[in-house]
């Protein structure tokens, strides 16, 4: 009994993965053709895939949202361990007011923020470029509590020992803290690709131009004015390859995700 | 605590603090600000006068009316439905022991995935056109029901599509951190349980919904934001234009406001931004209160 209902919600889970997979190969005529949608293929074709590559730029699309991931990441990475090992470990007037600033900074939703945001990087005559794309979108206090709580777990004598060793706390934070917090740092990285990945709101807030649309605008693009509307095999094939890189990534760290994602994640 | 040290742990913060500094708390305020201007004239960054003609005039177009209802429906259908699907589906996991780990890795999926792509999978599952009646249809007439075009057709088809999209989008959440606290739960309650003879259902009752309550609040209260900004999943429905498809919602309104067609109104689409706001402070407000007086009763 219990099985059946597990089965269920996973086949509702899959089913549109299969539903793009298998659209994905059927060819533009015999997709037309079916008046009747079939649940299998016995002719599939990686037509579609040409297609979506060459008939729009996926590839483009593809590529400025691996570096938008790349560079967003990393340099929220540098800044909020920085901001986690100050908080964590040095001393300083008024740590605790400014660290119960920065969690009230939690409670503030981007959409209040975005306008503003807009108004500052059209001024700042950003848009349309990366450095407009990625400032607003790489400060995370979440990540920042989550790296200062884990980095707080570090013991105290390690720090001390550095210090009459004569160690700065630069070297201390690189050599020391950073190797045995690896797997919260990875965590954290990994989360914000996933965000980034799959980020929509802000990017299509700032860029009008396609050679700097990410995949979530890439694909809204191609809906409404890619292949042409009927050419749904082509649009699944993009879907397809927008959704395997993350998926993979999935799949490699199932384990450090969901762990990440029930400490707090919040999807967005 | 030395002075060198002090400097230093500023400095460690310095670009943090700029950052929060330039893109969230300086906006904050200047959004407020925005919502008060009135006639505010992007090209030349002027004003006639400050006031609430920004709130008066959103809350009395058509354009958000539509979006404010099209949001309270999607929000209180998706956050009951979805928070009670997602507890029997944990604790039908919890129950289960083979195949447990493959069950999750499956229902974690929605939530790795892009929703405007997978958004453009369930437009063409519930579509209609001249070609083909869809995948869904289909199934609608094997149980010889009438096949309707989910995407461009009548009202609540397609709100009915933006709940089952949404749910499906939000369940894998819900399911890791239901599951997660009822592996939590002390076994030893069960054990007692089972000793005394106590039926499942007052099991449950008694001893699993009292332990994970303080958790079911947690994603009913992030439900009920959550819901509130919906918008992504909207445009992968039914396209960028909402209001045309009469499927926009807050969030949409606002950056349909500020940019778009429709678009170059910053002071409208901050009314509409503080509007949004207001609602998702009291709902957490009035959750908040809620769930106390449950904790003590």
């Amino acid at each position: 009994m219990n099985y059946l209902g597990l089965s269920v919600w996973a086949v509702l889970v899959l089913f549109p993965f299969y539903w793009m997979v298998l659209t994905s190969l059927k060819s533009y005529g015999s997709y037309n053709s079916e008046r009747v949608p079939q649940f299998f293929t016995l002719s599939p074709t990686l037509e579609n895939y040409k297609e979506a590559f060459i008939a729009v730029p996926l590839g483009g699309y593809l590529l400025n949202t691996l570096i938008f991931s790349v560079l967003t990441t990393g340099a929220m990475v540098a800044v909020s361990t920085l901001a986690a090992y100050a908080f964590a470990r040095l001393n300083f007037r008024g740590k605790n007011l400014l660290f119960a600033l920065f969690l009230s900074m939690m409670m503030i939703p981007s959409e209040l923020v975005v306008i503003t945001n807009f108004v500052t990087i059209t001024n700042l005559n950003l848009r349309n470029s990366f450095p407009g794309l990625i400032l607003p979108s790489i400060t995370s206090v979440f990540y920042i509590y989550l790296l200062k709580e884990n980095f707080e777990q570090v013991p105290d004598e390690l720090y001390r020992a550095a210090k009459v060793d004569g160690t700065s706390d630069l070297k201390y934070l690189w050599k020391v803290i950073l190797p045995i917090c690896r797997p919260t740092l990875v965590t954290v990285t990994i989360l914000k690709v996933i965000e980034c990945w799959n980020s929509y709101v802000w990017p299509r807030l700032i860029t009008d131009e396609q050679a700097y649309f990410l995949v979530s605008n890439g694909i809204q693009e191609i809906r409404e004015n890619g292949f042409g509307r009927e050419n749904i095999p082509a649009m699944m094939a993009a879907v397809v390859v927008i959704s395997i890189p993350l998926i993979v990534l999935f799949l490699a760290s199932r384990r450090k995700i969901m762990e990440g994602v029930s400490r707090g994640g919040i999807k967005g | 605590m030395n002075m060198d040290n002090s400097k230093k742990a500023w400095l460690y913060l310095l670009p943090s603090l700029i950052l929060l500094g330039a893109f969230l708390l300086y906006p904050l305020l200047d959004v407020f600000v925005y919502s008060l201007e009135e006639g505010f004239n992007f090209a030349s960054q002027t004003y006639l006068g400050v006031g609430g003609y920004n709130y008066l005039y959103v809350l009395h177009d058509p354009y958000f009316l539509q979006a404010l209802k099209n949001t309270f429906i999607l929000v209180l259908i998706t956050v009951p439905v979805s928070t009670c699907l997602a507890l029997l589906i944990s604790v039908a996991l919890s129950s289960v022991g083979a195949l447990r780990q493959l069950y999750q890795t499956i229902y974690f999926l929605p939530y790795v995935t892009n929703t405007l792509a997978v958004g453009l999978v369930f437009m063409v599952l519930f579509q209609k056109t001249e070609y083909t009646d869809g995948m869904v249809n289909l199934l609608i007439q094997w149980f010889g029901g009438e096949g309707v075009d989910f995407i461009n057709g009548p009202y609540w088809a397609k709100m009915f599509v933006l709940c089952f999209y949404t749910v499906w989008v939000v369940m894998p959440f819900k399911i890791l951190v239901l599951t997660s606290a009822l592996a939590s739960v002390n076994q030893d309650y069960y054990r007692a349980a089972r000793v005394d003879g106590t039926s499942r259902l007052r099991t449950f009752t008694r001893i699993t919904l009292p332990m994970i309550a303080p958790m079911l609040v947690y994603l009913v209260i992030t439900g009920f934001i959550g819901a509130f900004k919906a918008y992504s999943d909207a445009v992968a429905l039914f396209g960028t234009d909402l209001n045309a498809a009469g499927m926009n919602t807050i969030v949409g309104y606002v950056y349909d406001m500020l940019y778009g067609d429709s678009g170059g109104y910053p002071s409208y689409a901050s009314a509409a931004a503080m509007v949004l706001f207001v609602i998702v402070l009291t709902i957490t407000c009035i959750n908040l209160l809620v769930s106390r007086r449950q904790f003590r009763g």
